[in-house]
Protein backbone atom coordinates (compact mmCIF):
# COMPACT_ATOMS: atom_id res chain seq x y z
CA UNK A 1 0.00 0.00 0.00
CA UNK A 2 3.11 2.33 1.07
CA UNK A 3 3.77 2.38 -2.74
CA UNK A 4 0.76 4.03 -3.82
CA UNK A 5 1.59 6.98 -1.31
CA UNK A 6 4.97 7.64 -3.04
CA UNK A 7 4.57 10.08 -6.00
CA UNK A 8 5.35 8.92 -9.24
CA UNK A 9 8.81 9.82 -10.26
CA UNK A 10 10.25 10.64 -7.06
CA UNK A 11 10.89 6.96 -6.54
CA UNK A 12 13.52 7.46 -9.63
CA UNK A 13 15.43 10.13 -8.50
CA UNK A 14 16.11 8.64 -5.47
CA UNK A 15 17.27 5.87 -7.17
CA UNK A 16 19.38 8.33 -9.89
CA UNK A 17 20.69 10.09 -6.66
CA UNK A 18 22.00 6.07 -5.41
CA UNK A 19 23.84 6.03 -8.40
CA UNK A 20 25.24 9.29 -8.56
CA UNK A 21 26.92 9.30 -5.12
CA UNK A 22 28.50 6.10 -5.93
CA UNK A 23 29.66 7.41 -9.02
CA UNK A 24 31.60 10.13 -6.63
CA UNK A 25 33.93 7.49 -5.85
CA UNK A 26 34.22 5.12 -8.95
CA UNK A 27 34.14 7.97 -11.60
CA UNK A 28 38.32 7.71 -11.83
CA UNK A 29 37.81 4.41 -13.39
CA UNK A 30 35.88 5.39 -16.10
CA UNK A 31 37.47 7.81 -17.36
CA UNK A 32 39.68 5.60 -19.68
CA UNK A 33 36.43 4.10 -21.41
CA UNK A 34 34.48 7.34 -21.32
CA UNK A 35 37.36 10.07 -22.62
CA UNK A 36 40.82 8.69 -23.45
CA UNK A 37 39.56 5.73 -25.75
CA UNK A 38 37.33 7.82 -28.02
CA UNK A 39 40.25 10.52 -27.95
CA UNK A 40 42.80 7.77 -29.03
CA UNK A 41 40.50 6.47 -31.94
CA UNK A 42 39.90 10.01 -32.90
CA UNK A 43 43.90 10.69 -33.15
CA UNK A 44 44.75 6.72 -34.28
CA UNK A 45 42.07 6.34 -37.44
CA UNK A 46 41.26 10.09 -37.67
CA UNK A 47 44.69 11.81 -37.56
CA UNK A 48 46.91 8.67 -38.63
CA UNK A 49 44.51 7.12 -41.66
CA UNK A 50 42.77 10.05 -42.47
CA UNK A 51 45.72 11.64 -44.04
CA UNK A 52 45.69 9.23 -46.51
CA UNK A 53 41.30 9.33 -46.98
CA UNK A 54 41.88 13.21 -47.39
CA UNK A 55 43.99 12.95 -50.46
CA UNK A 56 41.27 11.33 -52.33
CA UNK A 57 38.40 13.74 -51.55
CA UNK A 58 35.66 11.04 -51.21
CA UNK A 59 33.75 12.38 -48.81
CA UNK A 60 33.51 16.18 -49.51
CA UNK A 61 34.61 17.02 -46.08
CA UNK A 62 38.33 16.69 -44.36
CA UNK A 63 38.09 12.87 -42.80
CA UNK A 64 38.64 14.17 -39.34
CA UNK A 65 35.23 16.12 -39.44
CA UNK A 66 33.46 12.94 -40.64
CA UNK A 67 34.68 10.79 -38.10
CA UNK A 68 34.65 12.88 -34.73
CA UNK A 69 30.64 12.98 -35.01
CA UNK A 70 30.60 9.24 -35.53
CA UNK A 71 33.29 8.18 -32.79
CA UNK A 72 31.21 10.11 -30.00
CA UNK A 73 27.55 8.53 -30.96
CA UNK A 74 29.68 5.35 -30.92
CA UNK A 75 31.08 6.74 -27.35
CA UNK A 76 27.31 7.31 -26.23
CA UNK A 77 26.14 3.63 -27.36
CA UNK A 78 29.36 1.87 -25.64
CA UNK A 79 28.61 4.07 -21.95
CA UNK A 80 24.55 3.28 -22.19
CA UNK A 81 25.84 -0.77 -22.93
CA UNK A 82 28.44 -0.72 -20.58
CA UNK A 83 26.82 0.43 -17.43
CA UNK A 84 23.65 -2.01 -18.28
CA UNK A 85 26.07 -5.30 -18.10
CA UNK A 86 27.60 -5.71 -15.16
CA UNK A 87 26.74 -3.09 -13.15
CA UNK A 88 23.27 -3.99 -13.55
CA UNK A 89 23.78 -7.60 -13.03
CA UNK A 90 25.96 -7.63 -9.71
CA UNK A 91 22.90 -5.67 -8.39
CA UNK A 92 20.31 -8.85 -9.03
CA UNK A 93 23.42 -11.72 -8.21
CA UNK A 94 26.20 -10.58 -6.48
CA UNK A 95 25.69 -7.38 -4.08
CA UNK A 96 21.67 -7.73 -4.26
CA UNK A 97 21.17 -4.00 -4.25
CA UNK A 98 17.76 -4.60 -6.14
CA UNK A 99 16.02 -6.49 -3.42
CA UNK A 100 17.11 -4.16 -0.74
CA UNK A 101 15.17 -1.36 -2.92
CA UNK A 102 12.22 -3.22 -3.28
CA UNK A 103 12.23 -3.26 0.92
CA UNK A 104 12.18 0.16 0.73
CA UNK A 105 8.97 2.37 -0.94
CA UNK A 106 10.24 1.79 -4.33
CA UNK A 107 8.80 0.78 -7.08
CA UNK A 108 10.05 -1.45 -9.91
CA UNK A 109 9.57 1.15 -12.25
CA UNK A 110 11.55 3.45 -9.88
CA UNK A 111 14.70 1.41 -10.32
CA UNK A 112 14.35 0.76 -13.57
CA UNK A 113 14.00 4.31 -14.21
CA UNK A 114 16.29 5.61 -11.84
CA UNK A 115 19.22 3.50 -12.96
CA UNK A 116 18.59 4.62 -16.87
CA UNK A 117 18.77 8.10 -15.82
CA UNK A 118 22.12 7.31 -14.30
CA UNK A 119 23.19 5.66 -17.40
CA UNK A 120 22.08 8.52 -19.71
CA UNK A 121 23.54 11.01 -17.44
CA UNK A 122 27.23 9.45 -17.81
CA UNK A 123 26.56 8.74 -21.39
CA UNK A 124 26.13 13.32 -21.40
CA UNK A 125 29.02 13.86 -19.62
CA UNK A 126 30.93 11.87 -21.37
CA UNK A 127 29.95 13.31 -24.58
CA UNK A 128 30.19 16.53 -23.72
CA UNK A 129 33.58 16.47 -22.46
CA UNK A 130 34.41 15.01 -26.20
CA UNK A 131 32.12 17.95 -27.78
CA UNK A 132 35.08 20.12 -26.65
CA UNK A 133 37.46 18.17 -27.92
CA UNK A 134 35.86 18.08 -31.28
CA UNK A 135 35.72 22.31 -31.07
CA UNK A 136 39.16 21.99 -30.23
CA UNK A 137 40.44 20.29 -33.03
CA UNK A 138 38.05 22.61 -35.19
CA UNK A 139 35.98 19.64 -36.43
CA UNK A 140 32.67 21.25 -35.46
CA UNK A 141 31.07 23.40 -38.20
CA UNK A 142 28.13 24.46 -37.05
CA UNK A 143 25.81 25.96 -33.58
CA UNK A 144 23.39 22.84 -34.26
CA UNK A 145 26.46 20.79 -32.64
CA UNK A 146 24.76 21.31 -29.09
CA UNK A 147 22.34 19.34 -30.84
CA UNK A 148 24.38 16.46 -30.54
CA UNK A 149 23.76 16.19 -26.23
CA UNK A 150 20.21 15.39 -26.41
CA UNK A 151 20.56 13.24 -29.08
CA UNK A 152 23.73 10.94 -27.29
CA UNK A 153 21.32 10.80 -24.27
CA UNK A 154 18.45 9.24 -26.27
CA UNK A 155 20.44 7.21 -28.29
CA UNK A 156 21.84 6.20 -24.80
CA UNK A 157 18.67 5.60 -23.25
CA UNK A 158 17.70 3.47 -26.75
CA UNK A 159 20.64 0.92 -25.72
CA UNK A 160 20.60 0.97 -22.24
CA UNK A 161 16.39 -0.28 -22.17
CA UNK A 162 17.15 -2.98 -24.40
CA UNK A 163 20.17 -4.16 -22.73
CA UNK A 164 18.50 -3.48 -19.15
CA UNK A 165 16.22 -6.42 -20.00
CA UNK A 166 18.54 -8.29 -21.38
CA UNK A 167 21.01 -7.97 -18.68
CA UNK A 168 17.73 -9.22 -16.09
CA UNK A 169 17.42 -12.61 -17.51
CA UNK A 170 21.04 -14.04 -17.63
CA UNK A 171 22.29 -16.06 -14.85
CA UNK A 172 25.84 -16.22 -15.71
CA UNK A 173 27.75 -13.20 -16.40
CA UNK A 174 29.15 -15.14 -19.54
CA UNK A 175 26.90 -14.35 -21.90
CA UNK A 176 28.57 -10.84 -21.83
CA UNK A 177 31.46 -11.23 -23.29
CA UNK A 178 29.69 -12.71 -25.94
CA UNK A 179 26.90 -9.71 -26.01
CA UNK A 180 30.10 -7.47 -26.20
CA UNK A 181 31.97 -9.14 -29.07
CA UNK A 182 29.43 -10.62 -31.40
CA UNK A 183 27.05 -7.03 -31.15
CA UNK A 184 28.35 -4.06 -30.07
CA UNK A 185 32.05 -4.06 -31.36
CA UNK A 186 30.61 -5.41 -34.97
CA UNK A 187 27.94 -2.45 -34.87
CA UNK A 188 29.95 0.18 -33.57
CA UNK A 189 32.73 -1.04 -37.33
CA UNK A 190 29.79 -1.35 -39.13
CA UNK A 191 27.22 1.63 -38.61
CA UNK A 192 28.73 4.19 -40.37
CA UNK A 193 31.45 5.52 -37.97
CA UNK A 194 34.53 5.14 -39.75
CA UNK A 195 32.91 5.13 -42.88
CA UNK A 196 29.81 5.84 -45.27
CA UNK A 197 27.25 2.65 -44.91
CA UNK A 198 27.24 3.08 -48.60
CA UNK A 199 30.21 1.23 -48.94
CA UNK A 200 28.81 -1.99 -47.26
CA UNK A 201 27.25 -4.67 -49.57
CA UNK A 202 23.50 -4.16 -49.94
CA UNK A 203 22.59 -7.40 -47.18
CA UNK A 204 24.94 -5.69 -44.56
CA UNK A 205 23.61 -2.09 -45.09
CA UNK A 206 20.42 -3.42 -44.20
CA UNK A 207 21.62 -4.48 -41.01
CA UNK A 208 23.40 -1.24 -40.29
CA UNK A 209 19.96 0.86 -41.01
CA UNK A 210 18.43 -1.27 -38.15
CA UNK A 211 21.25 -0.95 -35.63
CA UNK A 212 19.88 1.99 -33.34
CA UNK A 213 23.65 3.29 -33.35
CA UNK A 214 23.35 4.43 -37.22
CA UNK A 215 20.60 6.58 -36.72
CA UNK A 216 22.80 8.73 -34.00
CA UNK A 217 25.67 8.79 -36.23
CA UNK A 218 23.46 10.02 -38.89
CA UNK A 219 22.19 13.15 -36.73
CA UNK A 220 25.28 13.92 -34.73
CA UNK A 221 27.05 14.03 -38.17
CA UNK A 222 24.39 16.13 -39.98
CA UNK A 223 24.81 18.72 -36.47
CA UNK A 224 28.18 19.14 -36.53
CA UNK A 225 28.91 20.23 -40.08
CA UNK A 226 25.74 21.90 -40.16
CA UNK A 227 23.69 19.33 -42.99
CA UNK A 228 20.79 19.26 -40.66
CA UNK A 229 17.53 18.88 -42.58
CA UNK A 230 14.37 18.32 -40.36
CA UNK A 231 12.87 15.33 -42.30
CA UNK A 232 16.05 12.50 -41.76
CA UNK A 233 16.52 13.98 -38.32
CA UNK A 234 12.83 13.54 -36.64
CA UNK A 235 12.93 9.84 -38.91
CA UNK A 236 15.66 9.06 -36.77
CA UNK A 237 15.25 10.52 -33.53
CA UNK A 238 11.91 8.97 -34.01
CA UNK A 239 13.32 5.64 -34.59
CA UNK A 240 15.22 5.51 -31.40
CA UNK A 241 12.38 6.85 -29.57
CA UNK A 242 10.54 3.83 -30.93
CA UNK A 243 13.48 1.54 -29.30
CA UNK A 244 14.00 3.28 -26.10
CA UNK A 245 9.98 2.58 -25.69
CA UNK A 246 10.20 -0.67 -26.63
CA UNK A 247 13.50 -1.32 -24.30
CA UNK A 248 11.75 0.25 -21.76
CA UNK A 249 8.56 -2.00 -21.32
CA UNK A 250 11.01 -4.77 -22.28
CA UNK A 251 13.33 -3.87 -19.17
CA UNK A 252 10.39 -3.13 -16.74
CA UNK A 253 8.96 -6.50 -17.52
CA UNK A 254 11.81 -8.77 -17.01
CA UNK A 255 13.14 -6.90 -13.62
CA UNK A 256 9.60 -7.55 -12.26
CA UNK A 257 9.61 -11.28 -13.75
CA UNK A 258 13.27 -11.43 -11.89
CA UNK A 259 12.67 -9.87 -8.47
CA UNK A 260 9.46 -10.17 -7.89
CA UNK A 261 7.52 -12.98 -9.58
CA UNK B 1 70.56 -18.28 -14.51
CA UNK B 2 67.68 -18.74 -16.94
CA UNK B 3 69.44 -21.91 -18.29
CA UNK B 4 69.77 -23.45 -15.39
CA UNK B 5 66.27 -22.66 -14.19
CA UNK B 6 64.91 -23.87 -17.62
CA UNK B 7 66.76 -27.14 -18.03
CA UNK B 8 65.05 -28.26 -14.45
CA UNK B 9 61.51 -27.84 -16.13
CA UNK B 10 59.81 -30.87 -16.14
CA UNK B 11 57.75 -30.85 -19.64
CA UNK B 12 55.37 -33.38 -17.99
CA UNK B 13 54.47 -30.67 -14.94
CA UNK B 14 54.34 -27.61 -17.33
CA UNK B 15 52.11 -29.78 -19.25
CA UNK B 16 49.12 -30.49 -16.30
CA UNK B 17 49.29 -26.65 -16.24
CA UNK B 18 47.96 -26.69 -20.00
CA UNK B 19 45.66 -29.80 -19.89
CA UNK B 20 43.57 -28.19 -16.52
CA UNK B 21 43.00 -25.02 -19.08
CA UNK B 22 41.85 -27.27 -21.56
CA UNK B 23 39.72 -29.02 -19.29
CA UNK B 24 38.12 -25.66 -18.11
CA UNK B 25 37.67 -24.13 -21.23
CA UNK B 26 35.90 -27.28 -22.73
CA UNK B 27 32.61 -25.72 -21.90
CA UNK B 28 33.54 -21.81 -22.36
CA UNK B 29 34.06 -22.21 -26.41
CA UNK B 30 32.09 -19.45 -27.04
CA UNK B 31 33.92 -17.09 -24.92
CA UNK B 32 37.60 -18.35 -26.98
CA UNK B 33 35.59 -18.07 -30.32
CA UNK B 34 34.83 -14.71 -30.03
CA UNK B 35 38.10 -13.55 -29.42
CA UNK B 36 38.94 -15.07 -32.96
CA UNK B 37 36.39 -12.60 -34.54
CA UNK B 38 37.47 -8.82 -33.39
CA UNK B 39 40.63 -8.71 -35.42
CA UNK B 40 38.57 -10.08 -37.90
CA UNK B 41 36.11 -7.67 -37.82
CA UNK B 42 38.42 -4.57 -37.67
CA UNK B 43 39.95 -5.79 -41.16
CA UNK B 44 37.00 -6.14 -42.75
CA UNK B 45 35.26 -2.84 -41.84
CA UNK B 46 38.57 0.11 -41.32
CA UNK B 47 40.46 -2.38 -44.29
CA UNK B 48 37.98 -2.78 -46.61
CA UNK B 49 35.04 -0.32 -45.76
CA UNK B 50 37.67 2.84 -44.82
CA UNK B 51 40.42 0.94 -47.17
CA UNK B 52 38.42 2.14 -50.07
CA UNK B 53 38.23 5.74 -49.18
CA UNK B 54 42.34 5.61 -48.20
CA UNK B 55 43.07 3.77 -51.38
CA UNK B 56 46.94 2.53 -51.95
CA UNK B 57 49.59 3.52 -48.99
CA UNK B 58 53.24 3.66 -49.24
CA UNK B 59 55.46 0.48 -48.83
CA UNK B 60 58.98 -0.37 -49.15
CA UNK B 61 59.44 2.40 -52.23
CA UNK B 62 55.87 1.23 -53.81
CA UNK B 63 52.68 1.16 -52.47
CA UNK B 64 50.14 -1.57 -51.22
CA UNK B 65 45.97 -1.61 -51.25
CA UNK B 66 44.95 -0.50 -47.80
CA UNK B 67 43.71 -3.95 -46.60
CA UNK B 68 46.85 -5.74 -47.93
CA UNK B 69 48.96 -3.40 -45.46
CA UNK B 70 46.38 -3.59 -42.70
CA UNK B 71 45.62 -7.53 -43.05
CA UNK B 72 49.07 -8.63 -41.49
CA UNK B 73 48.72 -5.86 -38.63
CA UNK B 74 45.10 -7.95 -37.73
CA UNK B 75 47.24 -11.03 -37.69
CA UNK B 76 50.19 -9.07 -35.33
CA UNK B 77 46.73 -7.90 -33.11
CA UNK B 78 45.65 -10.87 -32.83
CA UNK B 79 48.21 -12.82 -31.50
CA UNK B 80 48.75 -9.75 -29.10
CA UNK B 81 45.34 -9.67 -27.78
CA UNK B 82 44.86 -13.35 -27.32
CA UNK B 83 48.15 -13.43 -25.16
CA UNK B 84 47.86 -10.48 -22.90
CA UNK B 85 44.28 -11.28 -22.52
CA UNK B 86 45.15 -14.70 -21.23
CA UNK B 87 47.51 -13.75 -19.33
CA UNK B 88 46.99 -10.66 -17.27
CA UNK B 89 42.83 -11.05 -16.79
CA UNK B 90 43.13 -14.56 -16.60
CA UNK B 91 45.99 -15.26 -14.66
CA UNK B 92 45.26 -12.48 -12.59
CA UNK B 93 41.79 -13.89 -11.65
CA UNK B 94 43.81 -17.07 -10.54
CA UNK B 95 46.49 -15.31 -8.90
CA UNK B 96 44.61 -13.46 -6.34
CA UNK B 97 40.27 -14.40 -6.08
CA UNK B 98 40.94 -18.08 -7.55
CA UNK B 99 43.66 -19.10 -5.30
CA UNK B 100 44.39 -21.24 -7.88
CA UNK B 101 48.42 -21.14 -8.05
CA UNK B 102 48.85 -21.50 -4.36
CA UNK B 103 47.31 -25.32 -4.90
CA UNK B 104 49.43 -25.70 -8.19
CA UNK B 105 52.56 -25.01 -6.34
CA UNK B 106 51.54 -27.55 -3.71
CA UNK B 107 52.58 -29.69 -6.25
CA UNK B 108 55.67 -30.76 -7.31
CA UNK B 109 55.03 -27.99 -10.45
CA UNK B 110 57.64 -25.11 -10.17
CA UNK B 111 57.13 -21.30 -10.65
CA UNK B 112 58.47 -21.45 -13.67
CA UNK B 113 56.75 -24.33 -14.56
CA UNK B 114 54.11 -23.15 -13.92
CA UNK B 115 54.78 -19.49 -16.26
CA UNK B 116 55.68 -21.81 -18.93
CA UNK B 117 52.51 -23.77 -18.56
CA UNK B 118 49.98 -20.75 -18.41
CA UNK B 119 52.44 -19.33 -21.47
CA UNK B 120 51.77 -22.35 -23.65
CA UNK B 121 48.25 -22.94 -23.06
CA UNK B 122 47.82 -19.17 -24.71
CA UNK B 123 50.21 -20.06 -27.75
CA UNK B 124 48.16 -22.99 -28.32
CA UNK B 125 45.04 -20.73 -28.01
CA UNK B 126 46.64 -17.80 -30.24
CA UNK B 127 48.12 -20.33 -32.78
CA UNK B 128 44.95 -21.93 -33.49
CA UNK B 129 43.67 -18.21 -33.60
CA UNK B 130 46.50 -16.74 -35.73
CA UNK B 131 46.38 -20.21 -38.40
CA UNK B 132 42.58 -19.73 -38.80
CA UNK B 133 43.21 -15.90 -39.41
CA UNK B 134 45.85 -16.24 -42.15
CA UNK B 135 43.64 -18.95 -43.80
CA UNK B 136 41.09 -16.32 -44.06
CA UNK B 137 43.41 -13.65 -45.47
CA UNK B 138 44.67 -16.06 -47.98
CA UNK B 139 41.17 -16.55 -49.19
CA UNK B 140 40.17 -12.96 -49.09
CA UNK B 141 43.69 -12.48 -51.53
CA UNK B 142 45.36 -10.22 -48.68
CA UNK B 143 48.21 -12.47 -49.26
CA UNK B 144 50.10 -11.61 -52.08
CA UNK B 145 53.20 -13.70 -51.45
CA UNK B 146 53.89 -17.65 -50.91
CA UNK B 147 56.47 -16.11 -47.77
CA UNK B 148 52.97 -15.38 -45.82
CA UNK B 149 52.97 -18.71 -44.68
CA UNK B 150 55.94 -18.06 -42.27
CA UNK B 151 53.66 -15.43 -41.22
CA UNK B 152 51.97 -18.29 -38.31
CA UNK B 153 55.48 -18.49 -37.06
CA UNK B 154 55.87 -15.26 -36.42
CA UNK B 155 52.52 -14.75 -35.00
CA UNK B 156 53.07 -17.54 -32.43
CA UNK B 157 56.44 -15.53 -31.65
CA UNK B 158 54.86 -12.41 -31.43
CA UNK B 159 52.69 -14.25 -28.96
CA UNK B 160 54.99 -15.70 -26.86
CA UNK B 161 56.59 -12.31 -26.37
CA UNK B 162 53.43 -11.10 -24.83
CA UNK B 163 51.96 -13.89 -22.92
CA UNK B 164 55.56 -13.69 -21.23
CA UNK B 165 55.55 -9.76 -20.74
CA UNK B 166 51.95 -10.36 -20.08
CA UNK B 167 52.81 -12.64 -17.54
CA UNK B 168 55.57 -10.70 -15.99
CA UNK B 169 53.37 -7.36 -15.28
CA UNK B 170 50.29 -9.47 -14.16
CA UNK B 171 52.57 -10.04 -11.03
CA UNK B 172 53.12 -6.35 -10.34
CA UNK B 173 49.08 -5.64 -10.52
CA UNK B 174 47.13 -4.85 -7.81
CA UNK B 175 44.06 -5.19 -7.87
CA UNK B 176 41.33 -4.77 -11.07
CA UNK B 177 41.24 -1.04 -11.34
CA UNK B 178 44.93 -1.35 -12.49
CA UNK B 179 43.84 -3.27 -15.44
CA UNK B 180 42.25 0.03 -16.72
CA UNK B 181 46.14 0.84 -17.39
CA UNK B 182 46.57 -3.11 -19.97
CA UNK B 183 43.95 -1.40 -21.76
CA UNK B 184 45.36 1.72 -22.36
CA UNK B 185 48.47 0.26 -22.82
CA UNK B 186 46.92 -2.59 -25.72
CA UNK B 187 44.82 0.04 -27.34
CA UNK B 188 47.83 2.51 -27.53
CA UNK B 189 50.02 0.01 -29.34
CA UNK B 190 46.94 -1.18 -31.24
CA UNK B 191 46.38 2.14 -32.79
CA UNK B 192 49.77 3.66 -32.49
CA UNK B 193 52.30 0.95 -33.42
CA UNK B 194 52.25 0.95 -37.21
CA UNK B 195 49.36 -0.90 -37.62
CA UNK B 196 47.16 1.69 -39.56
CA UNK B 197 49.36 3.91 -40.99
CA UNK B 198 53.11 3.28 -42.33
CA UNK B 199 55.63 4.38 -40.12
CA UNK B 200 56.26 7.51 -42.37
CA UNK B 201 52.98 8.92 -41.31
CA UNK B 202 53.91 9.75 -37.45
CA UNK B 203 55.50 12.95 -36.94
CA UNK B 204 59.79 12.34 -36.16
CA UNK B 205 59.44 12.93 -32.55
CA UNK B 206 57.07 9.93 -32.23
CA UNK B 207 58.70 7.41 -34.85
CA UNK B 208 61.20 6.39 -31.95
CA UNK B 209 58.25 5.55 -29.33
CA UNK B 210 56.57 3.10 -31.63
CA UNK B 211 59.88 1.44 -32.49
CA UNK B 212 60.37 0.70 -28.84
CA UNK B 213 56.76 -1.13 -28.56
CA UNK B 214 57.09 -4.89 -29.41
CA UNK B 215 53.46 -4.48 -31.72
CA UNK B 216 55.67 -2.45 -33.81
CA UNK B 217 58.28 -5.42 -34.21
CA UNK B 218 56.09 -7.72 -34.76
CA UNK B 219 53.92 -6.02 -37.50
CA UNK B 220 57.50 -5.49 -39.44
CA UNK B 221 57.64 -9.18 -39.39
CA UNK B 222 54.04 -10.23 -40.44
CA UNK B 223 53.42 -7.49 -42.74
CA UNK B 224 57.21 -8.11 -44.36
CA UNK B 225 56.14 -11.63 -44.54
CA UNK B 226 52.89 -11.42 -45.95
CA UNK B 227 53.70 -8.62 -48.50
CA UNK B 228 57.13 -10.72 -49.55
CA UNK B 229 59.34 -8.20 -48.97
CA UNK B 230 61.95 -9.36 -46.58
CA UNK B 231 65.34 -8.11 -45.23
CA UNK B 232 68.06 -8.07 -42.78
CA UNK B 233 65.90 -5.50 -40.48
CA UNK B 234 63.89 -8.64 -39.88
CA UNK B 235 65.90 -10.58 -38.11
CA UNK B 236 66.42 -7.76 -35.75
CA UNK B 237 62.45 -7.35 -35.25
CA UNK B 238 62.69 -10.73 -34.47
CA UNK B 239 65.70 -10.97 -32.26
CA UNK B 240 63.59 -7.91 -30.10
CA UNK B 241 60.48 -10.19 -29.96
CA UNK B 242 62.98 -13.01 -28.49
CA UNK B 243 64.41 -10.85 -26.23
CA UNK B 244 60.66 -10.03 -24.95
CA UNK B 245 60.11 -13.49 -24.23
CA UNK B 246 63.34 -14.00 -22.22
CA UNK B 247 62.69 -10.92 -20.35
CA UNK B 248 59.23 -11.52 -20.09
CA UNK B 249 59.54 -15.16 -18.64
CA UNK B 250 62.43 -14.68 -16.39
CA UNK B 251 60.69 -11.75 -14.68
CA UNK B 252 57.58 -13.69 -14.28
CA UNK B 253 59.05 -16.45 -12.72
CA UNK B 254 60.85 -15.11 -10.03
CA UNK B 255 58.12 -12.59 -9.01
CA UNK B 256 55.90 -15.43 -9.11
CA UNK B 257 58.23 -17.75 -7.09
CA UNK B 258 58.26 -14.52 -4.81
CA UNK B 259 54.91 -14.15 -4.47
CA UNK B 260 53.40 -17.34 -3.83
CA UNK B 261 56.75 -19.10 -2.01
CA UNK B 262 57.46 -16.42 0.70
Amino acid sequence: MTTAIVAPGRGALHVFAYHLIGYRRTWWGTAFSSFLLPLIYLAGIGLGVGGYVDRGHHLGVDYLSFLAPGVLAATGLSIAIDESMYRVYSQFAWDRTYEGMLNTPLRIVDIVLGQLAFVVFRALVAVTVFLLVMTAFGTVHSGWAVGVLPTAMLLALACAAPTFAFTATQHTDSSFAVLTRFVVIPVQLFSGVFFPVAQLPAGVRILAWLSPLWHGVEVCRSLTLGTARPWPVLGHLGYLAVWSAVGLVLAHRAFRRRLVV
Amino acid sequence: MLTTLLLRVSPRRAGAVVERNVLVHRRGWVVLASGFFEPLLYLLSLGIGLGALVGRVPFAGGTVAYPVFLAPAMLAVQAMNAALTETTFNVFGKLKYMRLYDAVLATPVTPLELALGEIGWCLARSGLYSGVFLGLMALLGLTPSGWAILAWPAAILIGFAFAALGMALTTFLRSWQDFDYVMIIMMVMFMFAGTFTPLDAYPAWARPLVELTPLYHGVAITRGLSLGRLDLAMLGHAGYLVGCCVVGLWVAARRLGRLLQP
